[in-house]
């Protein structure tokens, strides 16, 4: 089977985050960069279906030049090879233009199976797996925390408010995974040095076959008109237990009129 | 005045309060028309979604109630929204923001090949979304700029009014396409759940952390939340230790949560556990540890011991209501 995993570069969790005051998109360039952290779970669901029915698993990144080392980790941790979509007119690209061009970097690759994170930590939008689906006109199996994989097919475990969907599907299809489904192995010396002589690919627009004008600020379908940092919270009150700790919580609820 | 569409989210047809604030920012914005997709339409009473959605001011009720569109996953939903999008050309699509509905606005997007912007906590004249991205820390500003504005709104950012009106009623009918019925739904499964509001519908959620030590002490947040009709959420902590399900993480990988009162019982305040309720109105915080970094979010904080400081605050809570 052709497993295709999507993982992201993200700012660091610790990072304070940022908006770029000249067009107004994340600021990736000034802060560290680290794998979508539900990417993880992503690649380590790809190589145990690899490991339990055979095929191979290729990574795949969109994003700037510093996303090697996200692909290098995902490599590490045992991924066989990596497709990065990088170029300057990809900056700015909302949902809208980076399902796209996923999408169209996927026509590069043969596959199967598609495996994504739920939500990037950054954008938090947690619309593309959907998306790609629509675009790849691929069943959408997504929000799983379980995952049965097979050349006949996947079925899977939705995670719902209430519970769970089983939810069933031929191939091709799109998975996306919630951090609860496994444990994400770390990568080993011997990975990380494997990971050094595996085959990366890399892809401009014009290799993927993408015009200019549909990815980029250009391409996409809405934009950031304005942005503010949070105005800073009053101090609230912070009191000591002497004993009526909770009868004075009851008295502050009572007086905003929770009670 | 063109129609904005609101997307009904229901459970057998009864519609969630969320489309109701919904119906009401609509009215704000334009002519509110809403869309219900399922089964349950007919079902229901004098209770029923019909009465409910005219209660709180739909113009115009699209109703998508053939065929099996229970059956699969998400994909018909977006299709039944296209075509209504594509006969109606309303001014916007407003849907909720949850795990579901996003999903649905991207689909819908696609297909429309129109801008989305999710996760908004309000809107103004001229469809502009107002949005609170990086855990709370930026407020930032959105518009659409191609197609349809679709625009998913987060539970709670606005407070449902009724405005009775007398709605139109238009069947739609549905032919599904192959690809949207590739996924099937095999068994939808229950488990346990309480009858406690659900965590991002909920007006009060009341949290636990890894300070409640074992899964039974679970049962004084439980009391807590009760007490105040309120949610109950967990941190990852207690969701990983076992102690709670993982359907009520509150977090960066669980649900994001704004309500009017977020209390944080025996929680530190860790980043990834803010991303999730940093936006709720007002902060509560019981903890030990008076540098627990929770308290830099707080309205009001009770440095203590949960195990007394809890108890306590229940049978205030109850005496009160007395
Ligand atoms: C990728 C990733 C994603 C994550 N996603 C989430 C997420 O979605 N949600 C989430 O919550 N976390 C998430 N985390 C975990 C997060 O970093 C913290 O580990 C977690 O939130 C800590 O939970 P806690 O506050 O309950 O536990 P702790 O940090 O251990 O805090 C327990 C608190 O209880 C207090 N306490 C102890 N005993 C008492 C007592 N008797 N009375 C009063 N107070 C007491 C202590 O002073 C302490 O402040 C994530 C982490 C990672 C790496
Ligand atoms: N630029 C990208 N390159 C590769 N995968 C991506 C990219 N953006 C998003 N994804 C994938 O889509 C998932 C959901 O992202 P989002 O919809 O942005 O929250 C992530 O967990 C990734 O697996």
């Amino acid at each position: 089977m052709n497993i295709v995993v999507c993982v992201k570069q993200v700012p660091d969790t610790w990072a304070e985050k940022k908006l770029s005051a000249d067009d107004k998109t994340v600021d990736r360039e000034g802060v560290d960069g680290v794998m979508n952290e539900l990417d993880e779970y992503a690649v380590e669901e790809a190589l145990r279906i690899k490991e339990a029915g055979g095929g191979e698993v290729t990574v795949l990144t969109m994003g700037p030049d510093k996303s090697v080392e996200t692909i290098r980790k995902a490599l590490s941790m045992g991924a066989d090879k990596a497709v990065h979509l990088v170029d300057p007119g990809l900056h700015g690209s909302d949902a809208l233009a980076t399902s796209f061009a996923l999408a169209k970097a996927l026509g590069t690759i043969e596959h199967d199976l598609v495996i994504l994170g739920v939500e990037s930590t950054d954008a938090r939008m947690s619309v593309i797996p959907a998306m790609l689906a629509e675009r790849l006109g691929a069943a959408q199996l997504t929000f799983a925390r379980k995952v049965e994989a097979s050349d006949g097919g996947v079925k899977i475990e939705r995670q719902t408010d209430s519970g769970y969907d089983v939810v069933e599907a031929s191939l091709p299809a799109v998975v996306s995974v919630v951090e609860k489904i496994n444990e994400p192995r770390y990568p080993s010396f011997k990975g990380i040095m494997a990971a050094k002589k595996k085959p990366l690919t890399t892809l401009t627009l014009a290799d993927a076959g993408i015009e200019a004008d549909q990815v980029g600020l250009a391409g996409s379908g809405s934009e950031v008109t304005e942005f503010s940092p949070r105005p800073p919270k009053e101090a609230g009150q912070i009191v000591k237990d002497e004993g009526d700790g909770g009868a004075k919580l009851a008295e502050f609820l009572a007086s905003q009129k929770f009670i | 005045m063109a129609e904005v569409l609101v997307l009904v989210e229901h459970v057998d047809g009864a519609p969630k309060k969320v489309t109701f604030e919904l119906l009401t920012l609509a009215r704000s914005l334009g002519e509110p028309a809403a869309v219900f997709i399922g089964n349950g339409y007919d079902s229901a009473g004098d209770d029923g979604p019909k009465e409910k959605l005219a209660e709180y001011g739909a113009t115009k009720i699209y109703v998508a109630a053939d065929g099996d569109l229970d059956g699969y996953l998400v994909a018909p939903k977006a299709e039944v929204l296209a075509q209504i999008v594509s006969s109606a050309s309303p001014a916007a699509v407003l849907i909720p923001s949850t795990p579901e509905g996003k999903e649905v606005a991207g689909r819908l997007a696609v297909k429309t090949n129109s801008g989305l912007i999710t996760d908004a906590v309000g809107i103004d004249a001229g469809f502009v979304a107002r949005q609170s991205i990086f855990g709370g820390a930026i407020n930032v500003q959105a518009k659409v700029s191609r197609g349809t504005p679709i625009i998913t709104v987060r539970p709670n950012s606005t407070a449902p009014e009724a405005a009775p009106a007398q709605p139109t009623e238009e069947r739609v009918t549905v032919e599904l396409s192959e690809s949207a019925t590739k996924a099937k739904i095999l068994d939808r499964v229950t488990e346990k759940r309480g009858g406690r509001p659900e965590l991002t519908e909920a007006a009060i959620v009341v949290s636990g952390g890894r300070g409640l030590g074992a899964g039974e002490n679970f049962s004084l947040i439980e009391k807590l939340a009760d007490s105040l009709g309120a949610a109950v959420g967990a941190s990852r902590a207690a969701t990983d230790a076992g102690w709670y399900p993982h359907t009520n993480q509150v977090g960066q990988t669980g649900k994001t949560v704004s309500p009017q009162l977020y209390m944080a019982i025996g929680i530190s305040g860790a980043i990834q556990h803010r991303a999730g309720m940093q936006t709720s109105k007002t902060i509560v915080a019981v903890n030990k540890d008076p540098e627990a970094p929770i308290f830099e979010l707080v309205d009001f904080g009770i440095v203590g011991d949960l195990f007394t400081v809890v108890p306590q605050l229940t049978d205030e809570i109850d005496k009160r209501k007395a």
